[in-house]
């Protein structure tokens, strides 16, 4: 205490700031630590988020290698168990090319989501022996009965029925196909979800989209589906050797874009990994691929697959026993027998099995009367496998068929719309939900198809000798890596001059929303004189969308392929239907349709010999189907509606429960509102102990000028600040004219303050400055007295220079005017003086002391004696914070008891007066004896040395205030 | 007596007189708030006169003279280095002499990332701060302008004066992009086509946009603006924020914690471009700007209220 009491005051002061200034600082760090914290908790919540744990059991299942054999072939298989059973199974077969570890993440999800999934290697894929005979009804579809027999044998799996399990069935592309057989023969299958799957093989790799019958156009997407076909050659291939390598060729590898999904960095990585290692076998196919017999040339075919593939591939034409072989390998045949519910999934990025095949299963299947529900994705074989939501909607649609959980999934039809470049860079996607897929039968609707007229008259198209060279739609195969950037995808597609004939729509009036397959009626014709080949006229159709600038997208980069089989070589004209490859995609308004005939296709087995035809319209007008339905909810980000309504609601609360808050702040003392200021018990600490002010109190009455007095920190600015509102004490109140003073108290508007140093825009003028603080006081400008305190300040012509040209002094003349303006009933000055020169001093003190007699009160702090006994009426001294004295100031003055004695002879006066009883500390001072009368009545002193025959000149209290201040504060300090 | 001082600075002894004859003459009414009659809390620091406070700043006319001036930069940039000859195709930058509207589109592109969020911060970072700085603050405060008032009077000039610097810069690339490049048909780098109305409406959309998704810097600027009394700190440390979010957004192993990133939707306005308009992005940033901005601003407004004035 005594090193503190000794220490300078002014660095204390400093301490104080720059204790309270370091509080602000603390938020940037803990700012950090809070948004530290958030990112914690975000990561922890999303880790604790974990599924429900799967575990797994693998089991190689022995099943005949075909009907009557004693052979057998070993499938392996892994079972995943959900955490609780027995539980409804799910029966997942893999891709073509794949293997069961190609379908491990789907099974997992599924088991997270309460099922038992039974994944296997088909035959002839992954460890599984055997050959591959395309979803044979006597080898694969067998194997897979085999598989639900087992399963009806695990007392994890629920069953039905004693070796009935309950069942669902669900895969992609080969999966997808097996499982529409599987359940076209066997009745234990609960519901089916095939996904990117075809109907006919035969149609899905020698498709031909145009017919001289008629078609049905009652469904979105009819396929032609004509005999005849022209060879799919760049896709049969790669089927083809994936089967060979084992590659999961046929798989498009990535996922899917969804709507509302704006992860680019997951595009981008997909993109990548579909670039860079596009391939890449795993290691259950790579590493013992020759777990079966490998049949040469043949690979892991079987025998009579591999001949057809053979004939096909090398003749472009198909044999009537490969037909055969390809329907028996397709759901086509069976799909008559299905009576489960299903969900069809189809791409439309889809080059390899279009949105036709998933027509024709839903046509079949619903003809039985079975429950079928038809969803098209933005993905498919050139575009993506299903995206989690979609992979959820088919967990869903299991859970709803298999166990009875959740809502029912119903049998709307939904599909995806993709829309232009988006901020991610991902394009943009909605979906469209229908009520039902129209044109099915049992069903309601029929597909509305809009005619688009088009024209063009007749033109000649070329077919190169060879085929070559040829034009391009879609690069099968690749199309994953590229079909991420759409605008990519869909323009790489080429005609080539003299091939192509256009026949072109004009633009679209209104947005059209193409959904499904368009048909068209086309006048084939051969140029008389030219050789019309033998196996007809190879013809390739495309619509494109064709923007007002002539870029054209080619929508699902997918091409009709056409052969007129009996083309009359003397020019005679074969009208035919052309269904177009099926489609979603918005066509804006000034767009056209385009349609474009060619001779060639890179992906296509092209005509050899060269040839010319002459192409025109048959009728003008493109049927394009549109289906109605409205935007599902999904593509409506309600979360972030939500979230921003939440927000709103939270600030609209805070405003209200701050208002009523200030509402109640206001505190009044009726007897009181006559007493400028009462403060009663004020205290102000800090944190970490340093008191400002402690426990003061004092009242300043009307018509005062108080002065606050002490050394520098002493704690009179703090007290001033409290004052204003500017600081919150800590205990204790301060009232101002009765009322409670706060931030922001009503009360003060009836005081002028000047505190700690001017405070003016450093770019304004100073009338500048006085006339923009008025305006901010809302007050009216005839209170203001502007022209009196513009006098007071005296600034002269300075007032309208900027005021960061001013001296201190003028600052503070400048401040102290602004205190005045409005004349307040009291008026607060800090150390008004610092920085005047004398004559200034003089003049401040008879403005405070007039300005007091003329009705107000002034409080002015000081750190100088002087200054207070020549200004003011009153004055409270204060030290380290504690009020030392109040009162008048005569009687501080005065009342430390000194007297001071002019007399003739000193020496001898003061051994006289230190004769007196109490009196002490008598010193001598030239002609002056000074003494401490401590209650001895300055009369009797006198009296004293009157009759010690000591001549008194002059006799009073000693006016050496600068003593009694001391001593005041010393004895404060003393007394602690 | 101090005439010769060469100030001219002194006070009339007549002066005195007036003042308190003035003094006396006026017998103080007081309302029964405890106010003196004429003041009202509701009336204090009208958006008026803290814009004239504002816009008299020599640093405000110069950001809002930069705005008007950038536009012309570009062209001028544009014509010296005129060696595109294929106007239809191409990025924002290559497509910006398509139209007017592209080069409206080209400057809010090439400003979204660092201009504009620093103009915010400038006007909400340094709002109180610099009050602060200047010791203006507590005069404010004493006359006395509720705390909260003060905040969000300041709250909303600076709101105002981001607005106005927000809609100056595409309004003068508009003009100036329509007097150069024509107010033909806006081209996205899709090379989708869109008219010129339809462009107008999808760039004052974008700036909507845009000004609500700054919001979120500025309740940081402005929070920042209430904890310190360095103006500079304030300012600088909002924008040091908005580059650190940008930095951690192109960091792409974050993953989907970058959505978290108040910064990862600050170019959705694009989606504006399209003829199909996806709004999901845009109210995911703008949930995502407000959500932070109501944080900060409520944290500002809490911090401000309970704050001891020191300055």
């Amino acid at each position: 205490m005594l090193t503190a009491g000794s220490q300078p005051d002014k660095p204390r002061v400093i301490r104080v700031a720059s204790f309270s200034r370091s509080r602000g600082r603390w938020s940037l760090p803990a700012l950090i630590v809070l948004v530290a914290l958030v990112g914690g908790a975000v990561i922890w919540l999303r880790q604790g988020d974990d599924p429900p744990p799967v575990s797994t059991r693998d089991a190689v299942i022995d099943v005949p290698e075909g009907p009557g054999s004693d052979r057998t072939v070993q499938i392996d298989t892994t079972l995943y168990l959900p955490e609780r059973t027995p539980a409804p199974a799910v029966l997942l077969p893999h891709g073509f090319g794949g293997s069961k570890a190609s379908v491990s993440a789907q099974a997992t999800e599924l088991a997270q989501r309460g099922f038992v999934v039974l994944t296997y290697s088909a035959r002839g894929f992954g460890r599984s022996t055997g050959q591959i005979a395309l979803n044979s009804v006597d080898h694969e579809v067998r194997d897979a009965q085999k598989l639900l027999d087992w399963l009806a044998t695990r007392e994890e799996v629920r069953t039905d029925a004693p070796g009935d399990p309950r069942v669902g069935v669900t895969g992609g592309s080969y999966g997808g196909a097996l499982a529409l057989s599987l359940a076209g023969v066997d009745q234990r299958v609960d519901t089916i979800a095939p996904v990117i799957t075809y109907n006919d093989l035969s149609q899905a790799l020698l498709p031909n989209a145009a017919t001289t019958a008629t078609v049905d156009g009652t469904t979105p997407s009819p396929g032609a589906f004509a005999s005849d076909g022209v060879f799919k050659r760049s896709w049969a291939g790669i089927f083809f050797s994936a089967g060979l390598s084992g590659g999961d060729a046929a798989s498009p590898g990535q996922e899917a874009p969804e709507p509302g999904q704006d992860d680019d960095a997951q595009a981008l990585d997909n993109a990548a990994a579909a670039a860079t290692a596009p391939r890449q076998p795993g290691g259950d196919q790579g590493g013992d691929r020759p777990a079966g017999p490998v049949n040469g040339a043949c690979g892991r075919f079987q025998a009579d697959v591999c001949a057809a593939y053979t004939e096909v591939a090398t003749t472009g034409k198909a044999s009537e026993r490969t037909l055969a072989l390809l329907r028996r390998s397709s759901p086509s045949e069976l799909t008559s027998r299905i009576t489960q519910p299903t969900l069809l999934v189809q791409g439309e990025q889809d080059t390899l099995f279009g949105l036709d095949q998933a027509d024709a299963n839903a046509r079949q299947i619903a003809a039985n009367g079975a429950k079928v529900k038809v969803i098209w994705y933005a993905g498919g074989h050139d575009g993506g496998t299903p995206g989690p939501e979609l992979r959820g909607q088919i967990a869903d649609w299991l859970a709803f068929h298999l166990d009875n959980r959740g809502a029912d999934p119903g049998t709307g039809f939904e599909y995806s719309v993709t829309g232009a470049f988006r901020s991610s860079g991902a394009p943009s996607l909605r979906t469209v939900v229908a009520p039902g897929y129209p044109g099915l039968p049992g069903g309601s609707t029929t597909t509305e198809r809009r005619d688009v007229a088009l024209s063009g008259r007749e033109q000649v198209v070329v077919n190169p000798a060879g085929g070559n060279p040829a034009a391009v739609s879609s690069l099968p195969g690749l199309g994953a890596a590229l079909s991420r950037s759409s605008s990519l995808a869909s323009r790489l597609s080429l005609d080539l001059p003299g091939q192509s004939a256009v026949f072109s729509s004009e633009a679209m009036t209104s947005q059209l929303l193409l959904s499904g397959s368009s048909t068209v009626r086309l006048r084939v014709a051969a140029v008389p004189g030219q050789p019309v080949p033998a196996d007809g006229a190879v013809l390739f159709v495309k619509l494109y969308d064709a923007d007002s600038n002539g870029v054209r997208t080619l929508p699902g980069s997918a091409v009709a392929p056409v052969r007129v089989a009996d083309l009359p070589a003397d020019g005679t004209p074969v009208e035919v239907t052309v269904t177009l490859p099926g489609a979603v995609r918005p066509v804006e308004s000034d767009h056209r349709l385009e349609l474009v005939v060619s001779t060639t296709d890179q992906a296509y087995a092209n005509a050899q010999e060269p040839a010319a035809y002459r192409i025109s319209l048959a009728s003008p007008e493109l049927r394009v189907p549109v289906v109605g339905g409205v935007n599902s909810t999904s593509g409506v980000p309600t979360g972030a509606l939500w979230g921003i309504a939440v927000v709103l609601a939270v600030c609209a609360a805070a405003a209200v429960i701050g208002w009523f808050r200030r509402r109640l702040n206001a505190d009044v003392d009726p007897e009181l509102t006559g007493v400028p200021l009462v403060i009663k018990g004020l205290t102000k600490s800090y944190p970490g102990g340093l008191t400002a002010v402690k426990d003061l109190s004092f009242t300043v009455g009307h018509g005062q000028v108080l002065g606050l007095l002490g050394p520098n920190g002493a704690g009179k600015t703090t007290t001033l600040r409290m004052l204003m509102g500017l600081i919150q004490p800590t205990e204790g109140e301060i009232r101002v004219f009765g009322h409670r003073v706060g931030p922001g108290a009503p009360v003060l508007s009836r005081i002028g303050s000047f505190v700690e140093g001017s405070g003016f825009l450093p770019h304004l003028s100073g009338i500048a400055n006085l006339h923009l603080y008025w305006a901010a006081t809302g007050r009216p400008v005839e209170q203001a007295h502007f022209d009196e305190a513009l006098e007071i300040a005296g600034l002269g012509d300075a007032v309208h220079r900027k005021v960061r040209t001013y001296s201190q002094g003028m600052r503070q003349r400048l401040a102290i005017a602004q205190a005045m303006l409005g004349l307040p009933d009291l008026l607060v000055l800090d150390e008004p003086t610092n920085g005047l020169d004398p004559p200034q001093i003089h003049q401040m003190r008879e403005v405070l002391r007039r300005y007091a007699a003329a009705g107000r009160t002034v409080l002015v702090s000081s750190h100088l004696l002087a200054e207070v006994e020549q200004t003011c009426s009153h004055v409270v001294v204060m030290h380290k914070g504690t009020l030392v004295a109040a009162g008048e100031v005569e009687e501080i003055a005065t009342g430390g008891g000194e007297a001071s004695f002019r007399v003739d002879r000193p020496e001898e006066a003061a051994s006289v007066l230190r004769g007196l009883s109490g009196v002490h500390n008598v010193h001598v001072d030239g002609e002056q004896v000074h003494a401490s009368l401590n209650g001895t009545p300055r009369a009797e002193a006198l009296q004293a040395l009157v009759s010690a025959g000591v001549a008194v000149d002059q006799a009073g209290p000693r006016r050496r205030l600068e003593d009694a201040f001391l001593e005041l504060v010393g004895d404060a300090g003393g007394s602690r | 007596m101090s005439q010769g001082n060469g100030h001219g600075v002194h006070t009339d002894p007549a002066a005195i007189s007036d003042l308190t004859d003035a003094a006396a003459a006026e017998h103080p009414q007081v309302a029964p708030d405890g106010s003196k009659v004429g003041y009202r809390a509701g009336r204090t620091l009208p958006i008026r006169v803290e814009l004239v406070r504002q816009l008299r700043r020599r640093r405000t006319q110069l950001v809002l003279g930069f705005l008007v001036l950038l536009p012309f930069i570009l062209v001028v940039s544009f014509e010296i280095g005129q060696s595109q000859p294929n106007r239809r195709t191409g990025g924002f930058v290559d497509l910006a002499t398509a139209s007017g509207i592209n080069f409206v589109v080209l400057t809010l592109f090439v400003s979204g990332s660092f201009l504009l969020p620093m103009i915010v911060a400038l006007f909400f970072g340094d709002t109180i701060a610099s009050e602060a700085s200047w010791s203006s603050l507590k005069y404010l405060l004493a006359a006395p302008i509720p705390r909260h008032r003060l905040l969000r009077r300041k709250t909303v000039a600076s709101g105002l004066l981001s607005l106005f610097a927000l809609v100056l810069l595409p309004a003068v690339a508009l003009a100036v992009g329509v007097l150069w490049y024509g107010a033909g048909e806006v081209v996205s780098p899709t090379g989708e086509a869109a008219s010129f109305a339809s462009g107008v409406t999808g760039v004052a959309l974008a700036v909507g946009y845009i000004s609500i998704h700054l919001f979120w810097l500025a309740g940081l600027a402005l929070f920042l603006s209430v904890s310190t009394d360095a103006p500079l700190g304030a300012v600088g440390g909002a924008v040091l924020a908005s580059i650190l979010s940008q930095i951690l957004d192109q960091i792409t192993a974050l993953g989907d914690l970058r959505e978290y990133l108040p910064t990862h939707y600050a170019l959705a306005w694009v989606d504006l471009l399209s003829t199909e308009i996806d709004w999901s992005q845009m109210a995911t940033g703008a949930f995502s700007a407000l959500a932070y901005g109501a944080f900060f601003t409520l944290l500002a407004a809490r911090k401000f209220a309970r704050k001891d004035i020191t300055s």
